[in-house]
């Protein structure tokens, strides 16, 4: 069974982005980019299938500048077989995504696709369901445990609640939440060893696909700031101030 | 114009993240029809028809629809898409797992997770952890879009006295099926929806000492949250989460407890009225968003607060 992982360079999740002043987006030059953390997930499930014998051979896709080649080379040390890079400048919203994925999973006929549950730069939410819907296949979202048995896979989701749990026939699409496994941690050989993978490159336009934006983003401005608060010397203060100035008790 | 709000229920109630998207399907403009797809969800549809502001109801009644399957909800949106301008779910678990397929079908992008209603076309959205606003124009015929529900205040659920008009069910996709479902039971106020939440982080230090909040909690009727720390720790359970990835909240009262505050964490409740921190750290980045601060040791901070309140 082959297991396909799309994967996206994103601002590191420990950069506390900047808006540009002229509100044309957030100040992306010279900060840290990483995987993104759902996505480095979404790779250990993969490699840990294929380490269990269930995938036979894992693909790490990733759609973006030239740049995403290193996204893909972690992905690769962490366990997948080899890379696709699918090359372009253009600003990539989540349908165009899902698009170049539907294009690639055409060519390489996976069983499953796992992917991150969102990307923490557009905070979107909605690559995978879209990929689902554009292939007809079924979804489990949100997943905090993947089993693979047989022609299905059963999945545990993390649901407003609690936890649910859904059954899905194989080809099939899974999203990635916090719990589902913890990484591993890179190491140097493996990272020497997946510079030697096979890496990949399209293009949009070899994949017949358009990925004009359908969003236009107007501007990009700092959420409104809160009023500075004050330290309070004791529980006494803190219970007067909330029941007498905030009066929220 | 008209604008579509997908129900959130569970077969019995209509739930109140379905009276912020109507809130959201109002600043819009035009008429609100709301579809009920579910199983024996009868009452629902009748709760839905109550609710102010809300012209139509759409009742979607089917087997296939009982446990919310995304396949199957997805193609009941899509059955009765096509009369609409707008298409509204809450961002709510569900929300988000159907919402995306039922654009993708109608070659359209989603709008996550809207703040504000600028216009018919242009909404404000956080990206970045909510670390910024984006303001972003479709151009798209149908807009497909999910609202966070704590931006816009609920409609009355009373008020309104809506048609209900019954519509043919979607069959079963026969690609997923329902397995089974684990809530904890609990008489704690849902916490999404809360009007108070304490919240525990790393600083409790075990899932034993985390139970040093059950009796403030009881005491001021709050729902329990937890950091992403506490979470992963085993202190808590996965859907206390509070934060970028887990459940977004504005309650009128925010309790933190032995939370330090990173980025992610206050993206899911740095939009609560009032905020208080408790944290022995003085530097902690959560005393920079709290209204009321208080440095020190939260196991005698915390029992001394229960008593006093």
């Amino acid at each position: 069974m082959k297991v396909l992982v799309p994967v996206k360079r994103v601002v590191d999740y420990n950069v506390k982005v900047r808006v540009k002043s002229d509100q044309s987006g957030v100040d992306i030059a010279n900060v840290k980019m990483s995987m993104n953390p759902f996505d480095e997930i979404a790779v250990e499930e993969a490699t840990r299938l294929k380490e269990a014998g269930v995938a036979t051979e894992v693909v790490a896709v990733s759609c973006g500048v030239a740049q995403s080649q290193e996204t893909l080379r972690t992905a690769m040390a962490i366990g997948a077989d080899r890379g696709v890079l699918v090359q372009t400048d253009v600003e990539l919203q989540p349908l165009a995504v899902a698009k170049l994925l539907k294009a690639l999973v055409d060519q390489e006929q996976p069983k499953l696709v796992i992917l991150g549950k969102q990307a923490i730069d557009d905070d979107a939410n909605q690559t995978g369901q879209m990929l689902a819907a554009l292939l007809g296949w079924p979804q489990a979202t949100f997943a905090s445990k993947v089993e693979v048995q047989g022609d299905k896979v059963q999945v545990t989701r993390e649901v407003d609640g609690g936890l649910e749990t859904i059954a899905l026939t194989l080809p099939a699409i899974v999203t990635t939440d916090l719990r589902l496994n913890e990484p591993r941690y890179v190491t140097l050989p493996n990272i020497m060893k997946a510079k030697k993978k096979p890496l990949d490159t399209v293009t949009p336009e070899s994949l017949g696909v358009d990925v004009a934006p359908r969003l236009k983003t107007l501007k990009v401005v700092e959420p409104a700031a809160r009023k500075a608060g004050i330290m309070v010397p004791d529980v006494a203060t803190l219970v007067d101030k909330l029941k007498n100035e905030a009066k929220v008790i | 114009m008209t604008t579509l709000v997908i129900a959130e229920h569970d077969n019995a109630q209509l739930k109140a993240a379905t009276l912020s998207a109507v809130a959201a399907a109002a600043a819009i403009g035009g008429e609100t029809h709301v579809l009920v797809a579910g199983s024996g969800a009868q009452a629902v549809a009748e709760q839905a028809a109550k609710v102010a502001g809300v012209s139509k109801v759409l009742l979607a009644d089917g087997a296939a629809l009982e446990h919310g399957l995304a396949e199957n909800v997805a193609a009941q949106v899509l059955a009765v898409a096509g009369n609409y301008s707008h298409i509204l779910f809450p961002a709510t678990a569900a929300g988000k797992n159907v919402a995306p397929r039922v654009a993708a079908k109608l070659d359209v992008a989603q709008i996550s997770d809207i703040v504000a209603v600028e216009s018919a076309d242009t909404f404000q959205r956080p990206i970045y952890a909510g670390n910024a606003i984006a303001t972003v124009q479709s151009s798209d015929s149908v807009k497909v879009i999910t609202v966070r529900t704590t931006a816009f205040d609920a409609v009355a659920a009373e008020g309104g006295s809506a048609a209900v008009e019954t519509v043919a069910a979607v069959a079963d996709s026969g690609t997923s099926s329902f397995v089974g479902r684990e809530f904890a039971k609990s008489d704690r106020p849902e916490l999404a929806g809360a009007a108070i939440v304490v919240s525990g982080g790393r600083g409790l230090g075990s899932a034993e000492n985390f139970k040093i909040l059950d009796p403030l909690a009881d005491k001021l009727g709050a729902a329990l949250g937890a950091s992403r720390a506490a979470v992963d720790a085993g202190y808590a359970p996965n859907d206390w989460q509070v934060g970028q990835t887990g459940k977004i909240v504005a309650p009128q009262l925010y309790v933190a407890v032995g939370i330090s505050g990173a980025i992610q964490h206050l993206a899911g409740m740095k939009d609560s009225k009032v905020i208080v921190a408790i944290n022995k750290d003085a530097e902690a980045p959560i005393f920079g968003v709290a209204d009321y601060g208080l440095v020190g040791d939260l196991f005698q901070v915390v029992p001394e607060l229960t008593e006093a309140i």
